[in-house]
């Protein structure tokens, strides 16, 4: 999670990402923000995330990316 | 047919009262039939097209999911008897030959699409190149006619394929019903693009007579005309007359292009869309906002999430996400960030991004003119990107700049001309043609155009110029005011008598000032082209 909060801080250094639940209903991140992290994220974590997971419901906050990056590695 | 036309009108007055006269088990049926023969005031050759379209898309979509189903079933069963890798290599073997249907369907009706829409393109590419290579052969243009509403119905089917695909949702199982969703015809002419979960559940549900909504629907479509008939369809005019003599009208001119073109597109393309969807809306249907207030946008990214949203969704949806996760481009992203360092991690996004408003211009238009205006907007949005830092640094030394009004103006301002001037690709010939006459803005800009009457001489009146002039301030006031609720919904919230009287004083306008009637044609709306 350390890691995830990382690569999101480098994003965004601005944004409370421990605690926002709202990052794509408020347009904090845009769509390349959420490429340059599904490319991070296969990076450091090897993790492929598929178009089909790339929904607000996984990248409103920092947890629901958790979860989907665990659910992916375990699928 | 046309929404700006009597047939249109009667044929809507007909179905309309039909709808809620049968009973209601029946009305998507009925739904079905008018938008059939909606289409096939369009040509009965167009209702082959789309039937083809419907038809493999349902039978593609029907053996995504039952694949789907059979794997889903044929893991539980054995589930214990199989490890995490054993599972994975399960589950990506069927993903693969439900992919080989999706795909089939994908290319023959992409194929399709590409044929009827840019054969004729490609062949005029290829005659240019042989006139340079000095040969005189030249091959002759297919003119193949382009089916009404062929890009959007189109996308609208692959997107739903797609999303059956993904698993997001089963596949229609009743051919009729798809039918109804590929074919639903208030959005034919120019979209939205909307999706199978958004719309369906409406689209096949059983309507009761409900007065507020009819009557919300109404006032919108009214409205919708209004745009249409009193704003863009005057202001097509000296367009028109504009843009076919190029080098007669120069400097300010091609200015006035730019700043008209922008207000008669908005005007035109929200009017049709504002009917779409207050008609679905008489008709019990839901169907997908395509626009929140494009021109109040701070930057071209955000004017494009506000601007015929449903093409942008859907664009972003299914070829960026795609393309962007692909192992291809995470490869490169990889590659690109070890040789470069940090500026290498955005190559690949910027290469995707390149690649997405390419694809964008391709879809608007089969000439050089909007691949260009794609691109252009591509670039532009990157350079923003690329110069956020820069943004900030200026934002740090003058920090009360950000949130005042003045340079919220200044944003707005600056997103209307960058994109009116991207936009004005649209509306010439070809690519030098346009750069051509923008370099005349530079040149010989001429402002005395302005107050020595020549605009008086572009076909319409100076009273024609104050009504276009007032028109557009009322949708500047009804965008500015309707910021939370539509002006429609307030104003029947607090006095309903004065929404009737507003609504019945805009048809008494469109009568009075509406471009229309015998030996004008109002049968096409500028994204139907499309």
């Amino acid at each position: 999670m350390e890691e995830l909060l990382d690569i999101l801080k480098e994003l965004h250094p601005d944004v409370d990402f421990e605690h926002c639940t709202t990052l794509i209903d408020d347009k904090i991140l845009d769509s390349i923000d959420i490429v340059s992290l599904v490319a991070e994220i296969n990076d450091a974590f090897d993790v492929a995330v598929p178009a089909e997971e790339i929904v607000p419901e996984n990248f409103n906050s920092a947890q629901a990316l958790w979860e989907m990056i665990q659910r992916l590695d375990e699928a | 047919m046309s929404f700006a036309s009597a047939q249109f009108l009667c044929f809507f007055a007909v179905l309309f009262v039909l709808y809620y006269l049968i009973p209601r088990r029946h009305q998507w049926k009925l739904l079905l039939a008018g938008s059939l023969f909606f289409y096939f005031f369009a040509g009965w050759y167009c209702l082959i097209y789309i039937g083809v379209t419907a038809v493999t898309t349902w039978l593609a979509a029907q053996k995504v999911g039952r694949l789907q189903q059979e794997q889903d079933a044929w893991l539980k069963a054995h589930r214990d008897q199989m490890d995490k890798e054993q599972r994975k290599a399960y589950k990506a073997a069927g993903k693969k030959v439900r992919w080989r249907w999706t795909l089939a369907c994908l290319l023959l009706n992409f194929g399709i699409l590409a044929v009827v829409k840019y054969t004729d393109f490609v062949l005029g590419n290829v005659n240019g190149v042989l006139a340079a290579a000095g040969s005189a052969a030249r091959l002759p243009m297919a003119d193949l006619v382009l089916p009404m509403g062929v890009s959007f119905y189109t996308f609208q089917s692959m997107g739903y394929l797609i999303d059956v695909y993904w698993g997001k949702y089963p596949p229609e199982r009743s051919l009729g019903k798809f039918a109804l969703f590929v074919t639903f015809f208030p959005q034919l002419i120019q979209g939205p693009i909307s999706r199978f979960s958004d719309l369906s559940r409406s689209l096949y549900a059983e309507h009761r007579w409900d007065s507020r909504q009819i009557a919300m629907g109404g006032m919108r479509v009214v409205w919708g005309f209004a745009k249409k008939l009193i704003v863009a369809d005057r202001l097509a005019i000296p367009l028109r007359e504009l843009v076919s003599a190029p080098e007669q009208y120069t400097g300010i001119y091609v200015l006035a292009v730019m700043f008209l073109y922008a207000v008669q597109l908005y005007a035109d393309f929200t009017g049709g869309i504002d009917i779409t969807i207050g008609v679905s809306q008489m008709l019990g249907v839901q169907v997908t906002e395509n626009f929140e207030r494009p021109f109040f946008s701070k930057n071209i990214a955000e004017y494009w999430r506000r601007w015929h949203i449903t093409m942008g969704t859907w664009f972003r949806d299914y070829v960026f996400y795609p393309l962007s996760v692909s192992k291809g481009v995470l490869k490169l992203h990889q590659k690109a960030r070890a040789k470069l360092g940090e500026p290498g991690k955005r190559v690949s996004v910027y290469l995707c991004t390149m690649l997405l408003w390419f694809v964008t211009g391709v879809w608007h238009g089969a000439s050089w003119n909007f691949i260009v205006w794609g691109l252009l907007n591509g670039v532009v949005i990157l350079v923003s990107q690329e110069c956020e830092p820069l943004y900030a640094k200026f934002h740090g030394r003058f920090p009360g700049l950000k949130g005042s009004f003045g340079y919220r103006l200044f944003e707005v301002g600056r997103t209307f001309v960058l994109m009116s001037s991207i936009r004005v690709l649209d509306v010439y010939r070809d690519v030098p043609l346009t750069f051509k006459q923008v370099g005349t803005i530079f040149t010989s800009f001429r402002p005395s155009v302005l107050w020595n009457g020549s605009f008086l001489e572009l076909g319409i009146t100076g009273a024609d110029w104050m009504v276009a002039f007032f028109g557009t301030l009322a949708m500047l006031a009804c965008s500015l005011l309707g910021r939370k609720e539509p002006m429609r919904e307030q104003l029947v919230r607090r006095n309903p008598n004065l929404a009737w009287g507003g609504c019945a004083a805009l048809v008494v306008c469109m009568v009075i000032f509406g471009i229309y009637g015998i030996g004008f044609d109002a049968t096409q709306f500028i994204y139907n082209q499309f």
